[in-house]
Formats: C-alpha cells, sequence, structure tokens
C-alpha cells in the first residue's frame, strides 16, 4: 500500500517534485521511471542544455540522477580484483574520479538527447529480490531501438544503481582492460593519476567550447 | 564518392587472406589481451580507421544527417528491409523459427505495403524488427570468437564474425548488383548511413574512454556476447564478486569514505 501511496503522489506531484523523500518505499522500476520522466522533461524545454551546454547538463545530473547511483560499487565493479589491493584512500579517490568522468561524459550524451521516445519494460523480480534489472529501450524513428538497462540493489529500505547497460554492454565493466592496464603499469596510484589527467582534459575542452 | 568503394570480389579476397594469414600469427603475442594476440597489427589499422573516419566517413555522414528527417528513416528502412531476408534466414539456422517467420512476414509486408522496404509497415504491426548475421548463428552454434580483429574501414571483428561476414556479403543483395556503379554508390550510401546513426556515439565513447581502442575492444567483445543471447546475456562471473560478500548482505557493504 505505501508504494501505491507513494507512487500516486509522486504521479500526482508531478515535475519538479523531491524524489529523494520517496526513495524510501519506492520500486526500482518506479524509480527509474521517475528519474528518467523527470530528467527528460527538463531537457525537452532546456534550450541551454540542448545546444550542449555541458555544464547545465552536469548541475541536472548532480541533482536529479547521482543521489539514486552507488558509485563506490560501480567503481569497484570497474576497477575489478585490483580493488582488493587499493587502501581506504586510493579507494575513495578512485570513486570520487570515476564518478566526475562517468558523470562529465554522460551529462555530454544528454546534450543530443533530441525527442527520442523511452519505453519501460515490466519489472521481471520477486518481492523478496534485493538485486533488480530495470529495462528500457529508447525508440527513434529509422533505427534500430537501443536497449538501456538498469542494475539496482536494495540497500536498507532504498534501491540503488550499480550499473548501466547499453546494447548490453555494461558501461561500468566495459572499463576493466583499461583499468587493469594502467594499474599493470603504474600501480593503482597510475591509474588514479590517468583519470584525473582525463578529467583535467575534459574540463578544458569544456571551457575552450564556451 | 564514386571510387572510393572497393568492388566486392577484391574485398572477399582480400578478407579471406587475411584470415589465412591471422590464422599463421594468431599464436604470438605474450603479455597482451588474451582475446587479443594481434593487437600491434590491430592498433596500426585502427589508427588507418580512425584518420579515414575523421577525414572521410564523419564528415559524409554529418552530411548525410542533414537530410530531413522522413528521408533518413526511408533509407534506413530500405536497408533494413533488404537486410532482413538474412536475418530471417539466420532465425531460422538457430532454430528460431517464430522470429524467422516473422522476419518474412516483415520482408513480404514492407516490400509492399511498404512501397520496397521504405516504410516500416511491419514494425506499427507489431512484426518486431531482429538483429543477425552468420557471426551470432556460428555463436549459437558454440563456435569460439577466436582473436579479436580490426578489419580496415569496417572496424571491430573477430575471426568468427569475419567468417561470418564473407559469407553474410556474399548473399547481400547490394553486393550482388552486377553493374559495379549502381552497386558501389549503393554501398557507399549504406555505409555513410550506418555511420550516421553513430553520431553522437562517438563522441561519447571518445569521451569516456581512457584508450579509445581498449574501450571499443571491451564494447564489441560485451556486444557480440549481448547479441549472441538477443539481449539477455547471462551475468558473468565477477571475479571480485566471490569474496566481496556484498550481494549476500547488501546491509554490510563496504562504503570508502
Amino acid at each position: 500500500m505505501r508504494k501505491i501511496a507513494s507512487l500516486l503522489a509522486a504521479l500526482t506531484l508531478g515535475l519538479g517534485l523531491q524524489l529523494s523523500a520517496f526513495a524510501q518505499s519506492i520500486a526500482p522500476d518506479a524509480l527509474v521511471k521517475n528519474v528518467t520522466d523527470d530528467v527528460i522533461a527538463i531537457v525537452r524545454q532546456d534550450k541551454a542544455i540542448q545546444s550542449g551546454d555541458t555544464r547545465k547538463a552536469v548541475e541536472l545530473v548532480e541533482t536529479k540522477v547521482l543521489p539514486y547511483f552507488d558509485f563506490a560499487h560501480m567503481t569497484r565493479l570497474a576497477v575489478g580484483k585490483d580493488w582488493r589491493q587499493a587502501n581506504a584512500e586510493q579507494k575513495s579517490a578512485l570513486t570520487h574520479e570515476f564518478k566526475t568522468l562517468l558523470v562529465r561524459t554522460y551529462s555530454n550524451a544528454l546534450t543530443q538527447y533530441r525527442n527520442q521516445q523511452i519505453d519501460f519494460k515490466p519489472l521481471r523480480a520477486k518481492p523478496e529480490d534485493t538485486d533488480v534489472l530495470v529495462r528500457t529501450e529508447v525508440r527513434q524513428p529509422g533505427a534500430k531501438p537501443v536497449q538501456i538497462d538498469y542494475n539496482l540493489d536494495k540497500q536498507g529500505d532504498s534501491w540503488k544503481v550499480y550499473d548501466v547497460l547499453v546494447a548490453g554492454v555494461s558501461l561500468v565493466t566495459n572499463y576493466r582492460d583499461s583499468f587493469g592496464q594502467e594499474v599493470r603499469a603504474g600501480g593503482i596510484d597510475g591509474l588514479i593519476k590517468s583519470l584525473k589527467d582525463k578529467n583535467q582534459q575534459l574540463d578544458t575542452t569544456v571551457s575552450a567550447k564556451k | 564518392m564514386k571510387n572510393s568503394q572497393p568492388e566486392s570480389k577484391p574485398v572477399l579476397r582480400s578478407l579471406a587472406m587475411s584470415l589465412a594469414i591471422i590464422g599463421l600469427t594468431a599464436c604470438a603475442g605474450p603479455g597482451g589481451h588474451p582475446k587479443d594476440p594481434l593487437e600491434p597489427l590491430n592498433r596500426a589499422t585502427f589508427r588507418f580507421n580512425e584518420e579515414a573516419d575523421r577525414y572521410v566517413t564523419r564528415p559524409l555522414a554529418q552530411v548525410y544527417d542533414l537530410a530531413p528527417l522522413p528521408v533518413k528513416t526511408g533509407v534506413g528502412n530500405f536497408f533494413g528491409n533488404l537486410a532482413d531476408i538474412w536475418i530471417g534466414v539466420n532465425n531460422l539456422l538457430q532454430g528460431k523459427f517464430g522470429e524467422g517467420l516473422s522476419d518474412g512476414g516483415r520482408v513480404l509486408v514492407n516490400s509492399t505495403v511498404g512501397i520496397f522496404g521504405i516504410f516500416d509497415i511491419a514494425t506499427e504491426l507489431g512484426l518486431e524488427k531482429h538483429d543477425e548475421d552468420l557471426g551470432q548463428t556460428l555463436g549459437r552454434w558454440g563456435v569460439g570468437d577466436g582473436p579479436y580483429l580490426v578489419l580496415p574501414l569496417l572496424g571491430s571483428s573477430n575471426l568468427r564474425d569475419t567468417a561470418g561476414l564473407i559469407v553474410d556479403l556474399s548473399v547481400d543483395p547490394v553486393m550482388g548488383i552486377s553493374d559495379p556503379g549502381p552497386r558501389n554508390r549503393t554501398t557507399a550510401l549504406r555505409f555513410v548511413q550506418k555511420r550516421s546513426q553513430l553520431l553522437g556515439a562517438d563522441t561519447t565513447a571518445e569521451q569516456a574512454a581512457l584508450d579509445k581502442y581498449d574501450y571499443l575492444r571491451s564494447f564489441y567483445i560485451q556486444y557480440r556476447r549481448s547479441q549472441i543471447y538477443d539481449g539477455r546475456p547471462p551475468r558473468e562471473e565477477d571475479p571480485d564478486e566471490g569474496n566481496g560478500a556484498d550481494d549476500a548482505s547488501p546491509a554490510t557493504k563496504e562504503n570508502p569514505k
């Protein structure tokens, strides 16, 4: 009942609602749908984001999307077995840099949104599941639909995304080969440095564009 | 554009030749990625492809992208309809008879009511478009993927998928056009149309990757695996997940701050 009540509340409140207040009890598929609808509605109206204003897109992602992502988990998956050899400080540095990279990259992808339609597939999960896959499909005329799927796990009462799959490809584990390469070449610190450099380089291209 | 496309027969011959060379050299190369024993050669081809894309293909795709949406949709649908025949055959070869029949239905509907495939009426009737090729069929049959390969202009592949591609091309209706002029122009248009669909995604990959070659190689390996399982691959064993204890009890998850 609580689920239905909060869903109804979310629906009636519509745009501009603070999802975090409901995140406590909302189902994972409803969570993904609400966040997606919310973000798309904003991008549709925001001429600045549509014309490639990355900074505004980053702001949007940071406020609307980030609260529902578990970047520590994502980073651990991306680093793979080398994660064990990192100390607490290195783990938090890795998480910070990887988060920055993902947010930059995919905020930028958001500026390319052009009225594609997003379909939400029915969730196949049992009520007691604590790890689910929410499946969506992005449709556009003249092209094959692209699957975008979200892996979420339950932490206490709330669900967090820990992986995103585009066309069946995990955007997180896709980094594993190059991260492994960096660790072999320069250790954990070498990987942290490469990520830092990459983020800085993205930063300068963004400000150069302005 | 007219002369930029090689003729179909030499393409097939050189692909077959590369396969033979790869067969001879695939055992070389210690230390690198286990799926990529030919990494130095692949990286060289990759660099060539990047240049060709930057100066030729991508600009052409950007020009094509200026066309009105109905035109682009029509062109995409037209080539999609030609591809549906072979997609259906591959579904049948994989024992997916329902899908195979549905692909046949798509071709019938779209070639007639959809006016030579320009309109994708079948999708609107609920006959979903599929994506199959012989490489996927071979994978479904249990053929391993073999070493990763970067093909000139065509990009990421592997030994199995290249072998599949040679057969795919040999039955391809566009490659079957006997007059080389129209054949090359149609091939070029299809190539540019395919490339135009990746505009945007290419920038994202560029920004996301520490090393674009590594990134695209990982992507291709995962993508083909996903395609072979029709978008539902079993989740791969995670080297770290085994002793992580976090899947069993999310509440105790380590949380580096």
